[in-house]
């Protein structure tokens, strides 16, 4: 399977047709954006595993939680916004109070949403999803990425968020890279201070690292594609090195991955810390480029950010 | 079909148990729990095909009580049938207990789904159906959902998809009972003409006694005869049926319950059951 250099959503369609081969228990459940996800090939091949329920998430919602009491393992898909926030009472009870293994995935997280603007531009899908106990928030970062968690994902026996990007992503992992559930990938180790990324802002977090380097700067990266389950043990390892944190999300820094560090090194080890996102507003119509720039999402953000950080390090604040 | 007069003895027993059970709490959903003892006693000692010592059959009928708040009545049925002992009725909303006010599967042997939050167990079954069909399972599965649930979106959501996937081996019971936490239905949001409305989703729909086992047993027979369509039941039933101090009143909804009217109801079930047999 070709991983690199395609839109994300069609090696997921395959992932999903691959492992749905050797394994019955693997059904799909829409509502009504088959055509966005792009499982219309997993559709053609098991059509009998295939259930469109139109528009009406929570009903997908609830009805995925029923077969999966029977041993199946539904994956359900809509836009980040309505597979979070629409749903949030079917996703907390029937999904995960009630234990049942439901994969979600929600498509065009954040600013990736572009033209169809503030009403599907999901900037709290994470925070929605990560006060719900039990539920496991995965955002894979490029097709290489997508193809090693997937099987993990598959035998992770609880509900699992994935946060996918549709279109091609900006490539970071060479094929053959593996990847572990739960635990954040050290991309560098850096000595003056560490960025914590997720999703679309890790490439931007490379260029970032690139732009210190000129200037002297060494910072680490962290691929945080498991955003919960957190992985305290990797974050700790790292900033005990580096003694500052940015952290760089495509979602609001509150609650998010931004809100996850900070809670995490307050806790354990206090350090200066910036969170790159929205700042707390809502998305609007745009493209890409634009939203990114206008909402501070940027490789140029973070270096700023960077800069604040090393800054403030042995400066007491308060 | 079992002797009816055993299946009119269990749903008094059933009553029985739910109204000491929530009795011996002091506070508790009695009304709505009441209303459905009738079904649960035909359901689970004539209708489905369940084992209380193989609870988890993959081929078992399924239930889901969507009306997730009438707990009580379902585990004073499942202790009945022989699911667990009697003596755990006794720890109904207890701390730590199996038995909490909405049915929680991963608590309770014997429930198939955990419910609660209006409308989403409803969903749940017709994605029980769903993956029956899917698997190719034969069993039955049954919900029971409520009349204020009913103004729930998400209730003509599922039974949208229910309709439009022909879900035959689905067979749904409405407590109509005619009464929700702030009052009438038809003085808050009616739900007139329910009938038609199910008609109209694609669904065979019967409206019987909800407190006539043997009526209810009819509908039930000829639902199982109908293809190509998922089966709406609706039950007239009494709120709060079989306790006179609860029965057709609103506050029955969630009410304390003394231990003065509990022991006088269950004395008056007691006479009942003595007349039955007489």
């Amino acid at each position: 399977m070709e991983l690199t250099g395609r839109w994300l959503r069609e090696i997921f369609s395959e992932l999903l047709i691959e492992h749905a081969k050797a394994d019955d228990r693997i059904c799909y459940i829409e509502a009504d954006l088959m055509l966005a996800s792009g499982t219309g090939g997993f559709k053609a091949q098991f059509p009998e595993r295939t259930l469109n329920v139109g528009v009406a998430e929570a009903n997908m919602i609830g009805v995925a939680a029923g077969i999966s009491t029977l041993g199946m393992i539904p994956f359900t898909h809509s836009f980040t916004p309505f597979a979070t926030r629409r749903c949030c009472d079917q996703v907390t009870l029937s999904v995960s109070y009630a234990k049942n293994n439901v994969k979600m995935i929600g498509s065009d997280p954040g600013i990736t949403a572009m033209l169809n603007g503030g009403t599907h531009m999901s900037m709290e899908d994470v925070a929605i999803m990560r006060n719900i106990p039990e539920m496991c928030i995965v955002e894979p970062i490029d097709g290489v990425q997508l193809a090693s968690l997937f099987p993990q994902i598959l035998s992770h026996d609880g509900p699992v968020y994935i946060r996918l990007l549709r279109r091609e992503a900006n490539p970071v992992y060479k094929e053959g890279e593996t990847f572990k559930l739960g635990e954040a990938k050290v991309i560098f180790s850096g000595n003056d201070v560490t960025i914590v990324a997720s999703g679309i802002m890790v490439s931007e977090a490379i260029l970032a690292k690139n732009i210190l380097q000129l200037e002297g700067i060494d910072a680490g990266i962290i691929d945080f594609h498991t955003i919960k389950p957190f992985d305290n043990k990797s974050l700790i390892q790292e900033v005990s090195k580096s003694g500052a944190v940015v952290t760089a999300e495509n979602h609001s820094i509150i609650n998010g991955l931004g809100s996850a560090v900070s809670e995490c090194l307050s806790e354990n080890c206090p350090v200066p810390l910036r969170r790159v996102g929205v700042k707390d507003h809502f998305g609007e119509v745009g493209m890409q480029d634009f939203l990114a720039e206008k909402y501070g999402l940027t490789a140029q953000d973070i270096v700023n950010a960077c800069k604040e950080v090393l800054q403030m390090k042995g400066v007491k604040s308060c | 079909m079992n002797n009816l007069r055993i299946l009119e003895e269990k749903a008094m027993e059933i009553r029985q148990l739910t109204i000491e059970s929530i009795g011996k709490v002091g506070i508790g959903h009695i009304g709505g729990s009441l209303s459905i003892c009738d079904l649960l006693a035909l359901l689970y000692f004539d209708v489905m095909n369940v084992d209380p010592k193989n609870p988890n059959d993959d081929d078992r009928d399924r239930f889901i009580l969507s009306k997730g708040h009438a707990g009580p009545a379902v585990y004073s049925t499942l202790a009945l049938k022989g699911y667990f002992d009697k003596s755990l009725l006794d720890t109904l909303n207890q701390s730590n207990t199996t038995l909490p006010s909405h049915c929680d599967k991963n608590l309770t042997v014997g429930i198939d789904m955990t419910t609660g939050s209006l409308g989403q167990g409803f969903s749940c079954a017709v994605g029980v159906a769903v993956g029956a069909r899917m698997m190719k399972k034969d069993f039955w599965t049954y919900v029971c959902i409520g009349d204020g649930e009913s103004q729930e979106g998400q209730i003509w959501e599922a039974a949208m998809l229910a309709g439009f996937q022909k879900l035959d081996k689905l067979i749904a019971f409405t407590d109509y009972n005619k009464l929700q936490i702030d009052g009438n239905i038809e003085q808050i949001n009616g739900l007139y003409p329910l009938h038609d409305k199910w008609k109209s989703f694609g669904w065979h729909v019967q409206v019987v006694d909800g407190h006539d086992i043997k009526a209810l047993k009819d509908a039930i027979t000829l639902a199982q005869n109908i293809s190509g369509r998922p089966s709406m039941i609706i039950m007239d039933t009494i709120k709060g049926k079989g306790a006179r101090f609860a029965e057709n009143k609103v506050s029955s909804h969630n009410m304390p319950v003394t231990e003065e009217m509990w022991k006088e109801a269950v004395k008056e079930i007691e006479e009942m059951k003595v007349k039955l047999w007489s």
